[in-house]
Formats: structure tokens, sequence, C-alpha cells
């Protein structure tokens, strides 16, 4: 077993980032957290947690209305960070930055409004073989509202999207292309800029899934080409319950509002309501305001750490994590895709991954078992479910070491 | 390991490598299917009732060790059991894995060798493996097609 330095080779300075997350001082079961877990949600370093309390503790209030002082603050550092957003995702203009409840939220949004208003009877929606059940069903349900087919690119052994299939199943009828950056259940990295342009080439719109690339990856929206991009403030450090979709403003001027309500209308009487301007028209109602600050503090704080030293950090665990999985007798790694992001997923023979989990949760291992909410892609394995550890910015070589232990113990119960 | 121990007692480890009564059943006259939208697991359970006895009782499906042997111990338990009987030994399984330990003595007598699953308690994130093929039984015996944990 190596020791890594407290200093890897990324340049991140692994011991400082951990101090800075309070629940990483916690014990489960008398032994140190390990939370591998962090594809599900991200931990929130103290930054965020010091943000958000520092709304309700000095000026919280409600946003976009009240000429009082508060509100004006509240509205300003809501504002501020919709900007910090706008810049994490490259995206030219505020106008273009929708703030929503997370990925989820934003995929329905666009399946609601530009699907409903653009797919028609006999229209084709494509999708990936690798995708969260969040960029699967919001499609499925437009498709059947509207006599539309859902066409899926299949994956090969190693988890990669057929490019070759891709291309193929991309026809004159195919309206909306859907597709993850990064794969949540197998850590796959798809080649979303060639995707994009592909389907651009037949005609088609582009939603790229973004939940699990945006905090492991550095993401430029115009780079990509793509006209949506869906992510979750949660995943990257942020509160859960925000995130933000980006739309291309000439789509989103055009698109029919989502929800009605307070803060997205221009002037309502009984007769005729008007639309409020981009990107309110999207935003019906009382948003996460303290949320929304605290994940402007945590795109803050990841970019003092710096995306490209996490990153190099994160490959470094990814390859040492495995080598060691590989070495294992009885385990088989999930996903060997060429490109890949922070995800471990393996099965163990003759072990359940719920007996897995539970038996490295007594060591204080966090890891998820299960179907990862993406139960086609555990259907193109044959398997019901994996063991899924997955990385962030604060793991450790000696954390993949415990896993490694971990998973000894479970061979020696079940043997 | 002791309370891990206490959860995969050597008889849970025997009953989920070596399932017993793990097949469809020709004779069948009840049967539900089970399933657990949370982790996938599947369950399904085929029961042969005549003259309101429980003849014969089998199951398929896939699910984690605590989930099978639980689904291979309980067709064992059936066999034999009155449809009445069958429902309170579901009620009684339900108490032990689910109600507080101070009442768990009192039940795992009743339940026998069953009584095994009282280490289920302490993780309440495997109740519902524990409990699947339970709940399933008690459906085909109730005449409906499916259940589910939620």
């Amino acid at each position: 077993m190596s020791v890594s330095p407290a200093r890897a080779t990324s340049g991140l300075d692994v011991e400082a980032v951990r101090r800075e997350f309070p629940v990483l001082r916690e014990t489960v079961n008398g032994h140190p957290l390990v939370y591998l877990d962090s594809a599900a949600s991200a931990q929130k370093p103290q930054a965020v947690i010091d943000a958000e309390r520092a709304v309700y503790e000095h000026y919280y209030s409600n946003i976009h209305r009240g000429v009082h002082r508060l509100s004006m603050l509240s509205t300003e550092a809501y504002e501020a960070a919709r900007g910090k957003i706008r810049a994490f995702l490259g995206a030219a203009s505020n106008r273009e930055v929708v703030l929503l409840r997370g990925t989820t939220e934003a995929v329905n949004l666009v399946a609601q409004s530009y699907g409903r208003s653009h797919v028609k009877p006999g229209d084709e929606v494509l999708i990936s073989g690798l995708e969260h059940h969040s960029n699967i069903v919001p499609w499925q349900l437009l498709c059947e509202e509207k006599g539309a087919s859902l066409r899926v690119a299949p994956i090969d052994d190693r988890g990669e999207v057929d490019l070759a299939a891709f291309e193929r199943l991309l026809t004159p009828r195919t309206k909306l292309v859907a597709v993850s950056h990064v794969s949540n259940a197998l850590g796959t990295i798809n080649p979303v800029a060639r995707m994009s342009e592909l389907a651009h080439a037949a005609g088609a719109v582009v939603l790229i899934d973004g939940a699990q690339a945006a905090p492991h990856l550095r993401v430029d929206v115009r780079a990509i080409g793509c006209d949506f991009y869906a992510f979750s403030g949660h995943k990257v450090y942020g509160p859960s319950a925000t995130g933000a979709l980006y739309g291309r403003e000439a789509l989103l001027a055009a698109m029919p509002p989502w929800q009605g309500g307070g803060d997205m209308i221009a002037s309502v009487s009984f007769e005729k309501t008007t639309w409020n301007e981009l990107p309110y028209k999207f935003e019906a109602g009382t948003p996460n305001v303290a949320g929304v600050i605290g994940l402007g503090a945590a795109i803050d704080w990841v970019g003092r750490v710096g995306l490209d030293a996490i990153a190099a950090h994160e490959h470094e665990l990814l390859e040492y994590g495995t080598r060691l999985l590989s070495d294992l007798p009885g385990l088989r790694l999930v996903g060997t895709a060429r490109r890949k992001a922070a995800v471990l997923s393996f099965v163990l023979e003759g072990v359940h991954p719920h007996d897995v989990g539970t038996v490295l949760d007594h060591d204080g291992i966090a890891v998820r078992t299960g179907h990862h909410c993406a139960q086609p892609v555990m259907d193109r394995y044959g398997i019901p479910a994996t063991t899924r550890a997955s990385l962030a910015c604060f793991n450790t070589k000696q954390e993949l070491d415990a896993l490694v232990r971990g998973i000894h113990k479970v061979q020696e119960l079940f043997a | 390991m002791n309370d891990l121990r206490e959860l995969y007692q050597e008889l849970i480890l025997d009953h989920s490598k070596k399932p017993r009564n793990f097949r469809e059943l020709p004779g069948a006259n009840r049967s539900a299917e089970g399933y657990n939208p949370l982790c996938g697991d599947r369950a399904t359970v085929y029961l042969q009732v005549e003259d309101d006895v429980v003849r014969e009782a089998s199951f398929k499906g896939s699910g984690c060790s605590i989930s099978t042997a639980s689904a291979s111990m309980m067709t064992d338990a059936l066999k034999g059991k009155t449809v009445a009987e069958a429902k309170a030994l579901f009620e009684l399984f339900h108490e032990l894995v689910t109600a507080d330990p101070s009442k768990a003595a009192a039940v795992s007598e009743r339940l026998g060798k069953l009584a095994v699953f009282a280490g289920v308690h302490e993780f309440p994130m495997r109740v519902k493996c524990a409990s699947l093929a339970w709940h399933t039984m008690k459906a085909a015996l109730e005449g409906g097609a499916r259940a589910t944990t939620e």
C-alpha cells in the first residue's frame, strides 16, 4: 500500500481541503467517516455553511420585491450568485441562467416548455443508454403526450456511448437530443461537444445533463456548443435544492413559461397577463434565497481550490483505486470507459451490493449500493445493482485502502 | 464484527447461499410478485393452498442475502400452516424486525427459527430487505398480484 503525501502531485493540499469539511470530523460506528458517496450528494465546506447561515443571521428577506434594506441586500446577493453561476458555466449573459431546484427540474422545464411546443407526432427524442432516470422519464412523458418516440443510443461493454450508432439514430425527425456529460452510474465522460455538433447537423436541439460533470470538470457551454445545460448545486458542494439551467437566450426567449406565479410576470389582470423578462419568466414563486447564495459561495470555494487541481487529484485517486480494485479476486469493475470521472462501480462475486454496503458502513465507509437511478444501465450489464464508490476533492488514497480492507472483510464474511 | 454477526447469523448466511424452495411451483394457486423500488430486489412467492392450509410454498427472484434468506426461511415455515396462521406469522415477523426491542423477546419465542432475523432491527435500512418476501406472501394470500415494500 502506498502512503500518499499531504500534497499530491496534483498540487492539491488534501489535508487543508479536508479541514474545511466539518463533517469529516464525524465518526461512524467508532470509525472516522470515509465518505465515498459524493456522486449522490457532496458534503459541504465551512464556507458554504457560513454563507447560508449569514443570510439568515444578517440579511434574509424575499427578493425582487420590497424597497426595504434587507430585500435589497438579499436581492443583490442572490443576483450576484447568478453571476457566479453564469461564469462557472461559461454562459454569455445572466439572462441565460435560470435558477431552479436542480438538474431534474431543469430537464423537466425543457421537456415541458421547449419540448411541448416543438415536438410533434412522429418526431423523435434521442437519449443515450447511460442516462439517469431524470434524463429518461421527462422525455418519456413528453413523447407519450405528443405521440413522439424516444430513441436510445446504445453503450458498449466499457460503458461508452456508441458514437456511430448515435449518429445513425439522428434523423430529420430528431427534435431533441438529451445526454449526460458524465454518467452517474459508471463515470463515463461523454464527448458532448462532438455529440452536440452531430445533433445540430441533424437539426436537433441539445440538452446536456451536467449533474455529475460540474463538480469534476471545467464546464464551458459555449465550447460544448449545447443549447441547454443543467446542473445541481448539491453535487458541487452547495446546498441541496439549488441548481440552474443554462439556455441559449434566443431559445429561452421564444419558449412559453413553465410554471405560473409571482415573480415570473410583468403584469397581471384577469383578462391578460404578460411575462417577465429572462430569466425571471421561468422563476415562479419565492426561490431558495439562502440556498442560491450558498451555491454562489460553493462556486467561489471550488474556484479557490481550483477545478483543474480537483480534477487532477480525483484522476490520480481514480487510477489508484482502479488498480487496487482490479487486483481483487472476485471483483469486477463495471464501467471502464477510456475517459472517466470519479466513479468506481463494481460487483463482487456471490455478494449482493446491499450486503457490501452494510458491511462497509460498519467500518464507517459510506458507499452507494443499488441501481443508482439508472436501471437501464444495470440491465445493459445484466446485473440488478452495483456498489459505487464515488470520489471528491477531499478523498485520499488511505481512504481507498480502507475501502479495500472493507471489501476483504465482506469477502471473509460471505466466504 | 460483533453486531455484524448479529445480523449475518450463520443460519442466514446458509439460507442466502443455498436458498430452500427456490423454484417455481407448478401447482401454485396463489402467487404474487414483490418489488422493492428502492433497491431493485424482486421476489415472486408461490403458494399452493388447499382446504385453507398452505401445502407448498416456494419463491424466485433476486436480492441481497437478507431478502433471500428471509424468503427461504419463510417458505420453509409456511408449509402446513393455515391461512390464518400464516397471516399471524406475518404480523409476528413484522413486529420482530420493526418493533421496539423490549417486545422482541416475547415475539422471538413464538417465531422459532425465524427469530434469527431479530438483528435486522439494528439496521433500519435493511428492514425492507427482510420483509419483502413476507409482504409478497401476504399479497398472494389476499389475492393481490403485486406487493411493494413502499
